[in-house]
């Protein structure tokens, strides 16, 4: 591996992550670079999820400290969260679709909440949509879709704002072989396309296909980086 | 902005049944207070009324002479609250007490001296009416020598006053009580409709929506339904006062007193704060929402 600090988009330094006296994570420290695609795997509790909800402060760190492009996230007013977040793509493990809102609301959710005009929102939204294989279902309602289809959707939500990072926790945790291999080719073609791709698995088959860093965690800490 | 109204118009129209509860409620409520202004709006002018219809009735002694009757005469007429002093000798006194006594007359017939002192009906110029300015006027035509007692019905227009100023007093209580009981019925609404909608609100914060972006359909939700109540109960208000005069005004005195409801601008006034209850309701639920 050729890359630098300067090339690193997350860095991690020494990074806890406590719920009380229980460690979630210890001592952490981590460089992600800028169009990596990178798998965090280990154990269900291992702290793969905790690790990606520090990224983008679903949680806050205990002790240590995350940069996030530059963002120091120790000291980011609350005010400045929402553009923290608008740097990543998240694909949840429980997909979280609004089941009230049709797939083009779902997806088109993020556009609108960076202020997008309607015209632009409409035309990014279907694209991504059509990318994902789910412009033909844009009318629909989550709960009326398969779980292969709302992990798309899911897929396509995280996409629609040109991310520079992609974070997924287990997209394929649920889902048969070959909606598994769908969802990673999206990941994929993401990732061609610039962005940092973070997935967080404990899918053995998917890792075997991985050509690329994986990360390690046992008991919320960070084994040496395995490379395939 | 556009969008934001679209977007609480929706929730409004996915929210059918608690929104229906809360413009109910909020209608009811301002129905309430109103119709208590409007009455006290009316009692006001009743009571302005009547003291524009009120005469000083100026009594002089029984051996007062004819020069001192004019001296009497000549000082109320330059006194700058009297408009115009008219004199009523006790032969027209006993006329006018016949007249108001038709079915009785009998009792005054049988009289041997006519018993009613001579008068001065004295009328009062448009600023005079009120009750300190009559009092003060009355104490100086009783200073008069020629003048035994001045009457103008003042227990009854100080009774009148106060029971008007218990009235206001007790509007102004219950106009507040229905203004917080209502900001916190539009806040509990607003709430219920936050914890229906909680994972959607987190997600929404997960994707990057500022909390302007999630907040301002809710304010805007809650100014629609306190603008909405508050025209459903003026409405229903003004629906109530036109059937009550419809039955009752034909036998009040018609041209002396016409019952009014609110003017324009006090209806717009009305539904403005029905609309600023329903944001300060949104807001307070907001508020410990977002906290959370």
């Amino acid at each position: 591996m050729t890359d630098t600090n300067d090339d690193a988009i997350i860095r991690m330094f020494h990074v806890h992550k406590r719920y009380g006296a229980q460690f979630a994570l210890q001592g952490m420290t981590l460089d992600i670079y800028k169009n990596e695609l990178l798998f965090i795997t280990g154990r269900s509790g291992a702290g793969k999820t905790t690790l990606l909800k520090l990224l983008y402060l679903g949680e806050s760190v205990s002790e240590g400290q995350i940069l996030v492009d530059g963002m120091n996230l120790s000291r980011i007013p609350r005010k400045r969260v929402p553009l923290l977040r608008r740097k990543f793509g998240i694909i949840f493990q429980d997909y979280k679709l609004i089941p009230t809102k049709t797939v083009f609301d779902n997806v088109a959710l993020v556009l609108e909440a960076a202020g997008r005009k309607p015209g632009m929102i409409a035309k990014k939204v279907k694209s991504v949509l059509r990318t994902v294989g789910m412009e033909e279902r844009m009318d629909a309602y989550p709960p009326s879709l398969s779980g292969g289809e709302q992990q798309r959707v899911a897929v396509a939500r995280a996409a629609v704002g040109d991310p520079k990072i992609i974070l997924a926790d287990e997209p394929t945790g649920s889902l048969d072989e070959e909606a598994a291999g769908v969802i990673m080719a999206y990941l994929d073609t993401f990732h061609t396309r610039g962005a940092t791709v973070i997935v967080a698995t404990h899918d053995k088959e998917l890792l075997k296909r991985a050509n690329t860093r994986v990360v390690q965690l046992r008991e919320g800490r960070m084994w040496p980086s395995v490379p395939t | 902005m556009k969008r934001f109204y679209r977007r609480a118009i929706k929730d409004i129209l996915d929210n059918r049944f608690l929104t229906a509860i809360t413009v109910i409620t909020i209608a009811l409520s301002i129905m309430i207070a109103s119709a208590f202004a409007l009455f006290f709006i009316n009692a006001g002018d009743m009571l302005k009324l009547w003291q524009k219809g009120i005469r000083m009735m100026v009594y002089l002694g029984p051996d007062t002479s004819e020069a001192a009757r004019l001296d009497t005469k000549f000082r109320l007429q330059d006194m700058a609250d009297v408009k115009e002093a008219h004199y009523i000798s006790k032969e027209d006194a006993l006329a006018r007490l016949k007249g108001q006594m038709q079915h009785h007359a009998s009792l005054l017939e049988n009289l041997r001296d006519n018993p009613l002192p001579e008068a001065f009906e004295v009328i009062l110029q448009p600023g005079a009416h009120d009750s300190e300015s009559m009092q003060f006027l009355a104490e100086r035509i009783q200073s008069l020598p020629a003048v035994t007692e001045v009457e103008y019905g003042q227990q009854w227009i100080g009774r009148f006053t106060s029971i008007i100023k218990l009235f206001s007093l007790a509007g102004y209580a219950m106009g507040a009580l229905f203004f917080t009981a209502t900001v916190f019925i539009v806040a509990n609404t607003i709430r219920l409709v936050l914890y229906t909608r909680r994972e959607e609100i987190e997600i929404m914060r997960l994707v990057g929506a500022t909390d302007r972006f999630i907040k301002i359909p809710f304010f805007l939700e809650g100014m629609i339904q306190g603008g909405l109540g508050s025209i459903v109960g003026l409405t229903l208000l003004l629906l109530g006062y036109l059937s009550l005069t419809s039955h009752f005004a034909p036998g009040m005195a018609g041209d002396m007193f016409q019952l009014r409801f609110f003017s324009a601008t006090v209806c717009a006034g009305v539904v403005l704060s029905g609309i600023m209850v329903g944001w300060l309701g949104s807001w307070v639920s907001m508020k410990q929402f977002m906290k959370s």
